[in-house]
C-alpha cells in the first residue's frame, strides 16, 4: 500500500540527495516526492509517498533517522491528515468540446489558466483521488499535456507536527535518549 | 568575540583537531589537492605513516579502529586517491568500523569543472558513509571534523569522509575549539528501550527452555564482553559467535559453543535450529549465518538488542527488540535474570556434538600432507601466552582460523566480516599493530589476498613494525575454487594462480622469510618468527585443494551441511 511520511530535514546542500540515495540503495520504490521550505529557514520539508508494506514502511523511517540530517519523520498515512496534489493540464478543446471541458471544470473546482483555438489549460488542486478522478475525465477530449506535483501532506488542528526538536534552539547532543520499541 | 584565539590555516586546524581528538598516528598518502595539510604536518605532533596505496591507509585506519576501539584516521588527496579508498571505506561501513578519511579536494571556484584529479567524493562515498562533508570554507573545517569524529564514533559507529578543498586549507580563520563542539539536532545515537520492552524480554528469557545467545560484533564494541559472560552463566545460556563476535566470550568459556553459520560447526547450527529463544546481541542477521531464512530457527522466539533501529524486522522478524547499547541493556536486565540450570538444553546440544571430533581435521595422522588447518592450530598453540592479535584476509583460510585458532579475548581477531575484503588483512595489520605496539601481531592471508595489497610490506620496513605474515597458500584462490567444486562441476575457471616466490620477495623488502612444507616444520618456523626482532614472512605451502568443512550451501537450510567425509583418514590416504 502506499505510505506518506512527512520528513524535515536540515537546510543544507546534498540533503535530498541523501534521502533519495537511500531509497535508491535500499529498493523502496519512491512513488511521490516533494521537497520546499517551510516556516522556518533552517528547516526544508519533503513528503515522500512509497510503495510499502507495514514492516517495510517500519524500516523506512528507521533508515530516514539514519540520515545525520534528518530532523523528524512523521508518517501520515491513514491518518485525518490533508493531502493535496496540484497539475496542470492540457487539454484539446476545439470550439465544440469547448464548453464541455469548462462545464467539467467548474463541477471540480479547476481553474483554467489559459484558452487557445485548440487547447484549454486547467490547474486543479486536490486530494490524489479526486485529481485522478478528473483527469480520468478529461481523457477522452484528448490529453496533450499533464503534469503532477506530487502530494504535499499537513496535519489538521491547531498544534503543528513541527517537532519540538526542530522549533527548540539548536541544543548540544548529549542530553536525552530516546525510547524504540517495535 | 574570542580575539584571543589564534588565526589559523585550515591546513593547521585540522592538524589541530585531529590531535584533540586524541589522534597520535594517520594513515596517508599525498598529493596535489592535500598538499597544504601535509606542509602543515610539521607544526604537528602527529605521527604519519606513509602507505603504498590508499586502500592501505583505509584497512590501517580500519585496523587501528579494530585493535583499540579508538577511531581510525587515513588521509589521502582528491580524485584517483580518494576514489582508492572508496573499498577500505566500504569494508568499515559494513563491519561498523569507526574511522574517519580526510580527503584533499581541489579549489571550491574549480568543484563541478572537472578540474585535474577532481572527483565528487562525497557522492561516490555517499552510500557507504556514515556520513560525510564537504568543506569549501575554512570556517567550516573545524566543526566538521569534530562533528566527523563524533558521528563515526557513537551509536553504531562507521566511516566518515571529510572532504576539505584547498583552499579551505590555505585560508585562514580564528581557531575555535569550544564554539566548534558538534551540535546536531536530528542525529541520536542514544536511543534506549522503553520499560515494557524489557518486561517482555525477561519473560521470554524466563519461558525459555533451550534459549541461545547470538553474539556478534556488538558485544565487542560495546565493551560487553564481561556482561555477556555474567549473563550467560547466570541464566545458563550457550553463546554462539558470528565471525565477527569471535573473542567477545572466551573460547574456552564452556558455554562458549563457537562459531555458527555457513562454515560454523555442525552442531553450533543444529543447537540454533532446535532452540526455542535467540538472544541476537549486536548481530544483524546477516546471510552468512542464517541460511535460508525459510526455516531459520524455525521453533524460536527473538529477541534482538541492537544500538541500530534500522536493523530490527530487517531479515529475521523478531518478538521483542531492545534497541540501544547492549552493555547498558545488559546491565539493565542483569539483576532481573533469574539464576537457572539447563541440564537437558546443555545435554542436548552435547548429544548434537556427536562425532565432530572424529571428523575434526586435527585427528588425522601426519601422512606428510600440510592443512592450513594444522598450521593455524600450531600457530595457535604457539602464540596463545603472550597478547596476540590474528588479523586476517578472506577466504579459506579466514574460516580456519575462525574454527581453529581459540580466541580468549576481545579484539585479539580482526577480519573483514560483511565486506569480505580480499587484500584486507596486511595494511589492517600495520593499523592494529600501530595501535598496540606491545601486542604481537600475526597476519594469516591467502596467497591471492596477500598479492593484492602487498606493496605495503614496504611501509612495514619503512616504519620498522613487527608484523608476522603467515601466507596460507594453496596455489588457488580456495574459497571460490571450493565453490567450483562443489557447485560448478569442477570446472576451476580462474582460479589457479602462478605466484611469485614469496620467500624472495619479501628478502627484497629486507623482511626475513622461509617456506614450510612439512608438518613438522610449522611451529620451529613460528618460534624462529617469534624470536626475530624484525617483520618474518612463512610461506605456508599447504595442500592445493583442501575444502573448508563444514559448509551451508547458498540456499539451504542452516542444519543442512556438507560435512567432511569421515573417517578423514580414508580421504587423505586415497589421494
Amino acid at each position: 500500500m502506499l505510505h506518506t511520511f512527512m520528513v524535515y530535514v536540515e537546510n543544507k546542500p546534498g540533503v535530498l540527495s541523501r534521502v533519495v540515495s537511500l531509497f535508491r540503495r535500499r529498493a523502496f520504490n519512491i512513488d511521490s516526492l516533494t521537497v520546499g521550505r517551510t516556516e522556518k529557514p533552517e528547516v526544508s520539508r519533503m513528503t515522500i509517498v512509497v510503495d510499502a508494506d507495514e514492516d517495510q514502511a517500519a524500516r523506512i523511517v528507521a533508515n530516514i533517522y539514519k540520515l545525520v540530517n534528518v530532523l523528524l519523520v512523521d508518517d501520515v498515512t491513514g491518518s485525518q491528515a490533508l493531502f493535496r496534489d496540484l497539475s496542470l493540464v492540457k487539454v484539446s478543446a476545439p470550439p465544440d468540446a469547448r464548453a464541455q471541458v469548462l462545464q467539467l471544470a467548474e463541477v471540480f473546482r479547476a481553474r483554467v489558466l489559459d484558452i487557445a483555438a485548440e487547447s484549454i489549460t486547467l490547474e486543479m488542486t486536490g486530494g490524489e483521488e479526486k485529481v485522478d478522478r478528473f483527469l480520468e475525465l478529461l481523457a477522452p477530449f484528448g490529453l496533450m499535456e499533464m503534469v503532477r506535483t506530487g502530494i504535499v501532506a499537513m496535519r489538521r488542528g491547531a498544534k503543528s507536527s513541527v517537532p519540538a526538536t526542530v522549533s527548540e534552539e539548536v541544543r548540544p547532543v548529549e542530553d536525552g535518549s530516546v525510547s524504540y520499541s517495535v | 568575540m574570542g580575539s584571543e584565539k589564534p588565526i589559523l590555516t585550515g591546513a593547521r586546524i585540522l592538524w589541530e583537531c585531529l590531535e584533540r581528538e586524541g589522534v597520535k598516528t594517520v594513515f596517508g598518502y599525498p598529493g596535489g589537492a592535500i598538499l597544504p595539510a601535509y606542509d602543515a604536518l610539521r607544526h604537528s605532533s602527529i605521527r604519519h605513516i606513509l602507505v603504498r596505496h590508499e586502500q592501505g591507509a583505509t584497512h590501517m585506519a580500519d585496523g587501528y579502529a579494530r585493535a583499540t576501539g579508538g577511531v581510525g584516521v587515513a588521509v589521502a588527496t582528491s580524485g584517483p586517491g580518494a576514489t582508492n579508498m572508496v573499498t577500505g571505506i566500504a569494508t568499515a561501513m559494513m563491519d561498523s568500523s569507526p574511522i574517519v578519511c580526510i580527503t584533499g579536494q581541489v579549489g571550491s571556484k574549480l568543484l563541478g569543472s572537472d578540474a585535474f584529479q577532481e572527483t565528487d567524493i562525497t557522492g561516490v562515498t555517499l552510500p557507504i558513509t556514515k556520513h560525510n562533508y564537504l568543506v569549501t570554507h575554512v570556517e567550516e573545517l573545524a566543526p566538521a571534523i569534530r562533528e566527523a569524529f563524533y558521528v563515526a564514533k557513537s551509536g553504531r559507529p562507521g566511516p566518515v569522509l571529510v572532504d576539505i578543498t584547498k583552499d579551505a586549507q590555505q585560508s585562514s580563520c580564528a581557531f575555535d575549539w569550544e564554539a566548534a563542539a558538534p551540535r546536531m539536532r536530528g542525529y541520536r545515537p542514544d536511543l534506549s528501550p522503553a520499560k515494557q520492552e524489557y518486561e517482555k524480554a525477561l519473560q521470554l528469557i524466563r519461558e525459555a527452555k533451550r534459549p541461545v545467545i547470538l553474539a556478534g560484533h556488538g558485544v565487542v564494541q560495546s565493551g560487553a564482553e564481561e556482561e555477556l559472560k555474567t549473563f550467560a552463566e547466570r541464566a545458563c545460556i550457550p553463546v554462539a559467535m558470528t565471525l565477527l563476535g569471535i573473542g567477545g566470550l572466551p573460547a574456552a568459556h564452556v558455554l562458549n559453543l563457537g562459531m555458527m553459520g555457513m562454515h560454523g560447526e555442525a552442531w553450533v547450527n543444529k543447537t540454533i535450529q532446535d532452540a526455542d529463544l535467540l538472544l541476537a546481541f549486536g548481530m544483524r542477521f546477516d546471510d552468512r549465518v542464517t541460511g535460508n531464512l525459510k526455516n531459520y530457527a524455525p521453533k524460536a522466539k527473538k529477541i534482538h538488542v541492537e544500538i541500530d533501529p534500522a536493523e530490527i524486522n530487517k531479515i529475521v522478524k523478531v518478538d521483542v527488540a531492545l534497541v540501544g547499547d547492549l552493555r547498558k541493556i545488559l546491565q539493565e536486565l542483569m539483576p532481573r535474570v533469574e539464576t537457572t540450570n539447563r541440564n537437558e538444553w546443555i545435554e542436548h546440544i552435547r548429544v548434537l556434538k556427536g562425532d565432530s571430533a572424529v571428523r575434526d581435521i586435527q585427528n588425522l595422522p601426519d601422512l606428510g600432507h600440510l592443512y592450513a588447518a594444522h598450521v593455524i592450530n600450531d600457530l595457535w598453540r604457539e602464540t596463545r601466552d603472550r597478547d596476540t592479535i590474528i588479523v586476517t584476509d578472506v577466504g579459506q583460510h579466514q574460516m580456519w582460523e575462525a574454527q581453529y585458532y581459540k580466541h580468549e579475548r576481545p579484539r585479539s581477531l580482526i577480519t573483514s566480516g560483511g565486506l569480505g575484503t580480499m587484500g584486507f588483512a596486511l595494511p589492517a595489520a600495520i593499523g592494529a599493530k600501530v595501535a598496540r605496539p606491545d601486542a604481537d601481531v600475526w597476519v594469516v592471508v591467502g596467497d591471492g589476498g596477500f598479492q593484492m595489497t602487498m606493496g605495503e610490506l614496504a611501509t612495514i620496513v619503512q616504519e620498522n613494525l613487527k608484523v608476522n605474515i603467515a601466507i596460507i597458500n594453496n596455489g588457488y584462490l580456495g574459497m571460490v575454487r571450493q565453490w567450483q567444486e562443489f557447485f560448478y562441476e569442477r570446472n576451476y575457471e580462474a582460479t589457479p594462480l602462478v605466484n611469485p616466490n614469496f620467500a624472495q620477495l619479501a628478502q627484497a623488502y629486507g623482511i626475513r622469510s622461509m617456506a614450510i612444507k612439512k608438518r613438522a616444520d610449522v611451529v620451529p618456523a613460528v618460534q624462529a618468527a617469534r624470536a626475530h626482532e624484525g617483520p618474518v614472512l612463512i610461506d605456508f605451502q599447504v595442500e592445493q585443494e583442501d575444502t573448508v568443512y563444514p559448509m551451508v550451501a547458498a540456499g539451504s537450510a542452516l542444519h543442512e551441511m556438507i560435512r567432511r567425509p569421515s573417517p578423514i583418514v580414508e580421504t587423505a590416504a586415497d589421494e
